[in-house]
C-alpha cells in the first residue's frame, strides 16, 4: 500500500470519513431493520450475541448479530492488508476481563454503548445527553489515574494463531448461523437463540449487516477510531484528532435520521431507552472509567482484538460474559427503568474499578 | 546521546504520555522512542507535533519501529 494510502487514514480527513461512514450506515441498518437508535450498538449487540447463546435468557434480546463478526473480520483484513496484523498478549488478562464484564454492566444500566449514546443522541432521544455526561466523567476519572502512572503492563509478541482466536470464534459464530438459521416463529434453531419479539428479532438482513460491518471493521482499523479515545485524548493532551470523528458520527447519522424520518426529539417514549437520568449517567460514568483502564471503547476494543491484540479479545470476552450476569441478575435496565439490582452493581463496579485504578501503577520511567 | 524511551508493548495512551513526559523534560533535542504497533508510531508522532517536535526518521526495527525525534 502507498504511503500516501497510509498518511490519509491517519489524517484528520481519515477520522471525519470514518464518522461520516458509521453515522451513516448506522442510521441506514436502522432504516433496514435494526432496532430504534440502535442501527450499531457495540454493547448491545454482544448483548444480543450473548443471548442468542444462551448465555442469558431474555427472550426479548437474543440474536447473532452480524455486524460484530464484520467488525473483527475487518479488522483482521485491514491488518493484513496493510502488514499491520501483530499478534501479542499478556498484559494484564484477567483485569482486562473484569473491566469488560464491568464496561457491560454499565451500558446496560444505561442501555447502550458510546455509540449508542450518540446515535441516540442523534435519533433526539435526549437521555443520552445524561449517558454521555457519564461517559465523559468516567474518563476523566480515568485520565486522573493515568496521570499518576496507571499502567497495566507490557504485552507480548505471541504466537500469530493467538492473535487468531477470537476472529476465528466469531467465524465459527458466523458458520453456526449459516447452519442454524433464524426459522420464522421458532426461538430456537439448534444451538441458537432468536428473539421472537422486542430489539433482538429486530435486525437488518444477514448479509447486509455482515457486509456493513466488514466495511466498518476496516475503516476503523485503518483510521483508529476510538469513542473513549476522542474524549480521553480531549482531556489529557488537548488533541482533537479521534474527537473529530465522534463529530462526524454524530452530525451524518443526525441527517441521515432527518432524511429517513428517524429524528424523533423528547426524553419519553423512547426506543430501548429510560428516563431515569441518575442511572442514565451513573452507568455509563462506570463504562466510561473502564474503558479508560483499558485503553479502549468496546468497538475499539474489537478492532484491536482483529489486529491480533489478545488481551482486547479477553476484554470482548468480558463483554460477552458481563452480558450474561447483567441478565440472569436483574442488573440490566429496561424501558421501565432499572433492573432490581442494577443500582448496586453499578456501585460495586466503580469500587473494583478505583481499586484497579489506585493499586496498579507501574514505573515505566 | 539522546535518551531512549522503550513504548514496546504498552497500550493506548502510555507511549504518548512516556514521550509528552520526556518532551517537558528535555525541551530541546533529540528523543528516540521505541514502538511496535503503528497505531503507537501515528500518535507518537502526532502528539510531538503539537509540541513543535519533529520526527526526523523512522526505521524499522525489531517488528516495530525506532522513532526519532528531535526540536532546535
Amino acid at each position: 500500500m502507498s504511503n500516501k494510502t497510509l498518511s490519509f487514514f491517519a489524517s484528520r480527513w481519515g477520522i471525519v470519513l470514518a464518522g461520516l461512514f458509521i453515522g451513516v450506515f448506522a442510521s441506514l441498518l436502522q432504516k433496514m431493520g435494526n432496532p430504534g437508535n440502535m442501527g450499531i450498538c457495540v454493547a448491545c449487540f454482544e448483548r444480543d450475541i450473548s443471548g442468542s447463546l444462551g448465555l442469558h435468557r431474555a427472550a426479548v434480546v437474543q440474536y447473532m448479530r452480524p455486524e460484530i463478526i464484520g467488525f473483527v473480520l475487518g479488522s483482521l483484513i485491514a491488518a493484513y492488508m496493510f502488514k499491520e496484523f501483530r499478534s501479542r498478549a499478556g498484559s494484564a488478562p484477567i483485569v482486562r476481563f473484569i473491566l469488560g464484564v464491568f464496561a457491560m454492566i454499565g451500558g446496560l444500566v444505561f442501555l447502550g454503548c458510546p455509540w449508542r449514546a450518540i446515535l441516540r443522541l442523534a435519533g433526539g432521544d435526549w437521555n443520552a445527553i445524561l449517558g454521555l455526561l457519564g461517559l465523559v466523567g468516567g474518563i476523566w476519572i480515568g485520565t486522573l489515574f493515568l496521570r499518576k502512572g496507571y499502567n497495566l503492563g507490557r504485552s507480548q509478541s505471541t504466537y500469530t494463531s493467538v492473535g487468531w482466536l477470537l476472529p476465528l470464534t466469531m467465524l465459527g459464530f458466523l458458520i453456526l448461523m449459516i447452519i442454524f438459521p433464524q426459522i420464522p416463529d421458532n426461538e430456537k434453531n439448534g444451538v441458537l437463540f432468536y428473539s421472537m419479539k422486542g430489539p433482538g428479532s429486530m435486525h437488518a438482513p444477514l448479509l447486509i449487516s455482515l457486509i456493513v460491518g466488514l466495511a466498518v471493521g476496516f475503516v476503523a482499523q485503518r483510521t483508529r477510531f476510538c469513542t473513549m479515545g476522542a474524549f480521553r485524548d480531549l482531556i489529557l493532551f488537548r488533541q482533537g484528532h479521534l474527537f473529530w470523528g465522534v463529530c462526524a458520527l454524530l452530525v451524518s447519522a443526525f441527517i441521515t435520521n432527518l432524511i429517513f424520518g428517524q429524528f424523533h426529539p423528547g426524553f419519553t417514549k423512547q426506543p430501548v431507552s429510560h428516563t431515569m437520568g441518575l442511572w442514565n449517567f451513573g452507568g455509563m460514568v462506570l463504562a466510561g472509567l473502564a474503558f479508560a483502564l483499558a485503553g479502549g471503547c468496546p468497538g475499539r476494543q474489537l478492532f484491536l482484538a482483529g489486529g491480533g491484540d489478545g488481551d482486547s479479545a479477553v476484554f470482548v470476552l468480558g463483554m460477552i460474559v458481563g452480558a450474561g450476569i447483567s441478565h440472569n441478575f436483574g442488573l440490566a435496565s429496561s424501558p421501565d427503568g432499572v433492573g432490581p439490582y442494577g443500582i448496586s452493581a453499578v456501585i460495586i463496579g466503580l469500587l473494583v474499578c478505583l481499586f484497579i485504578g489506585f493499586t496498579m501503577r507501574e514505573k515505566t520511567a | 546521546m539522546s535518551r531512549i524511551i522503550d513504548a514496546r508493548g504498552l497500550s493506548c495512551p502510555q507511549p504518548v504520555i512516556a514521550t509528552l513526559n520526556e518532551i517537558k523534560k528535555e525541551q530541546e533535542g533529540e528523543i528516540v522512542v521505541l514502538v511496535d504497533t503503528d497505531t503507537s508510531k501515528e500518535n507518537i508522532c502526532r502528539a510531538a507535533k503539537t509540541q513543535g517536535w519533529q520526527a526526523t526518521n523512522i526505521d524499522a526495527e525489531d517488528a516495530g519501529y525506532r522513532i526519532t525525534l528531535a526540536k532546535g
